[in-house]
């Protein structure tokens, strides 16, 4: 069997361990457009703050293509696919053929149009090392940084060069930040946080017209910066198989087996659109653990074994200085909210279970309340009075911790 | 393979588990040193009240939510065993979004620590297992 996967990060990684569960001889190839080892598109932040580097980032060993007999072609961009034949094409008109071939193309920066951000000489997007290495390469302790979009690459940009320059101002047309995990409340506490940090923010405002180095807001605010990131928001690259007759909605459109519209041909990571089973809607869930299990669901299937993967729900985890946030599910339902003046909790249910979770401030064991969405448990099986308080295994019933702690079936 | 168990209905609350734990953890030989005066941050929990408890650490799964969604690649199985590097771990605290026991803890200096049956340390073996006076934990097949 003849394996090729397009793209080398997270669900490439999952799909190559997930092929090699099942068949530990065919041929797999890796092809990306980035000429480096796999490495963990998350921890670019994490390079400018000075918590990784170059080495500790790679998401595998040195050794991880040689172990799992990988032959990887990089540099190289996948401009077509063609399933009639098979095969697909490369930027140097080269050809790879296939048996079974997944895509996972990931995404891209989307960058409105904006009047005179032609104009701006020193901006970045922040998705990939690359990225990260030309803003390092732009910033010192003098540099005023103007970042647009306050979600969680732009604050996670943030995090990593506040120390390092002289000053950060983030600019979102949202009432609030990180507004795709957070509600008002919450996103309060983290603002509060980051401005006894140092950063400036101007919400609910977006930028009229740049000049070469300011920014003239439409509530009329002028700012001078230095050094511009543009982080409003991703596009997944699905074009290779819409182009190729698949189906694509926002996303590349997949089924719990990880496979497309067109045979042989999967999908898995930031392209697709999957399920949500939290909200009972297909939408693109762009978050490192579903890449990885869709990855790894696809390479088991495409190797002839037997996975699905039908849990997917959108979850969160994510800090600023040690100031750290967890959510999941979908916030809809009767809420119950516990505050102190660090930490926030609000969970929301939806007749008999729990739908989603925000735990700001304190997040022990919050993987308990993911577990409960994830596996739809009723809540009437549990003592839930005592789980709001806290997540923990005494709200379960004797029987149930005996599955859990004492390996009963 | 081996694994932790519990016997909730054999475990005193007596909490002996965490401070075997934290000496094996400790790289001090000598229990007494190793524990005197430190506040500890066990990798095993005991959760309950006076009439109900029971000791929780890493159940190692057979499919572990927090290897597939570790964001560095820091956690692995390595011969069953989930294990963290914590080298690479950046303490994103994804793992802790995923587990479904409540296994992962925060360690010292912003990363993640969690039970690796003492393959880690000096022991080799459970030390907390070993410590417990009524069997409320073991380390068995099952």
């Amino acid at each position: 069997m003849n394996y090729v996967i397009i793209g080398n990060s997270t669900a490439a990684v999952g799909c190559i361990e997930g092929i090699r569960q099942v068949d530990t001889k065919g041929e797999i190839t890796v092809i990306s457009d980035e000429r480096y080892h796999t490495y963990s598109r998350p921890l670019i932040s994490y390079l400018l703050y000075g918590k990784t580097d170059r080495e500790r980032m790679k998401y595998r060993n040195n050794s991880f293509y040689k172990d799992n007999k990988v032959k990887t072609i990089l540099g190289k961009k996948v401009v077509s696919i063609d399933n009639k034949a098979k095969k697909v094409i490369l930027d140097n008109k080269k050809s790879v053929s296939y048996d079974k071939l997944l895509v996972a193309t990931g995404s891209r920066p989307f960058v409105p149009p904006m009047e005179g951000l032609d104009d701006v000489k020193n901006k970045f997007s922040f998705m990939k090392l690359d990225d990260a290495l030309a803003l390092e390469k732009a910033i010192d302790k003098n540099s005023r940084v103007l970042v647009v979009g306050a979600g969680l690459i732009g604050l996670k940009c943030v995090e990593g060069i506040l120390d390092r320059v002289k000053s950060v101002e983030v600019v979102d047309l949202a009432d609030r930040i990180l507004p795709s995990i957070l509600d008002v409340t919450g996103a309060g506490m983290v603002q509060k946080f980051l401005e006894d940090k140092g950063v400036k923010f101007h919400l609910s405002d977006s930028v009229a017209k740049f000049e070469p180095n300011k920014a003239h807001l439409k509530g009329g605010a002028e700012l001078d910066f230095d050094v511009l990131v543009v982080a409003v928001g991703v596009r997944p690259n699905t074009e290779l198989v819409k182009e190729a007759g698949g189906d694509v909605n926002r996303g590349i459109v997949t089924d719990t087996k990880s496979q497309t519209s067109l045979k042989d041909i999967y999908s898995a990571g930031d392209c697709t659109e999957c399920h949500d089973i939290s909200c009972n809607q297909n939408r693109i869930l762009a978050l490192l653990p579903n890449a990885y299990m869709q990855g790894e669901t696809a390479g088991i299937n495409m190797a002839g074994g037997n996975a699905s993967f039908d849990k997917a729900i959108p979850m969160n985890a994510i800090g600023f200085f040690g100031y750290h946030v967890i959510t999941a599910g979908s916030y809809d339902g009767k809420e119950y909210v516990e505050k102190t003046d660090t930490t926030y909790k609000k969970l929301f249910v939806k007749g008999n279970h729990l739908a989603g979770y925000i735990m700001v401030g304190e997040v022990k064991n919050a993987g308990i309340y993911t577990s409960l969405i994830r596996e739809k448990t009723p809540l009437s099986s549990i003592d839930f009075d005592l789980i709001k308080e806290n997540p923990q295994l005494m709200a379960f019933s004797r029987k149930d911790r005996k599955v859990k702690l004492g390996g009963a079936k | 393979m081996k694994k932790i168990y519990v016997n909730e209905e054999w475990c005193l609350g007596c909490h002996l588990c965490e401070y075997y734990c934290a000496y094996a953890n400790s790289g001090i030989e000598d229990m007494a040193k190793a524990l005197k005066g430190a506040a500890i941050n066990p990798r095993i929990r005991v959760e309950g009240d006076n009439q109900i408890s029971f000791a929780v650490s890493c159940r190692h799964c057979d499919e572990p939510l927090c290897v597939k969604g570790c964001i560095s690649g820091a956690l692995s199985v390595k011969d069953g065993v989930i294990e963290v590097d914590q080298n690479k771990c950046v303490g994103c605290f994804t793992c802790v979004l995923s587990c479904p026991y409540g296994c992962i803890q925060p360690a010292d200096k912003g990363v993640i620590q969690k039970c690796q049956l003492c393959t880690n340390n000096s022991h080799g073996k459970p030390v907390c297992v070993q410590g417990c006076p009524n069997k409320a934990i073991v380390f068995e097949e099952r």
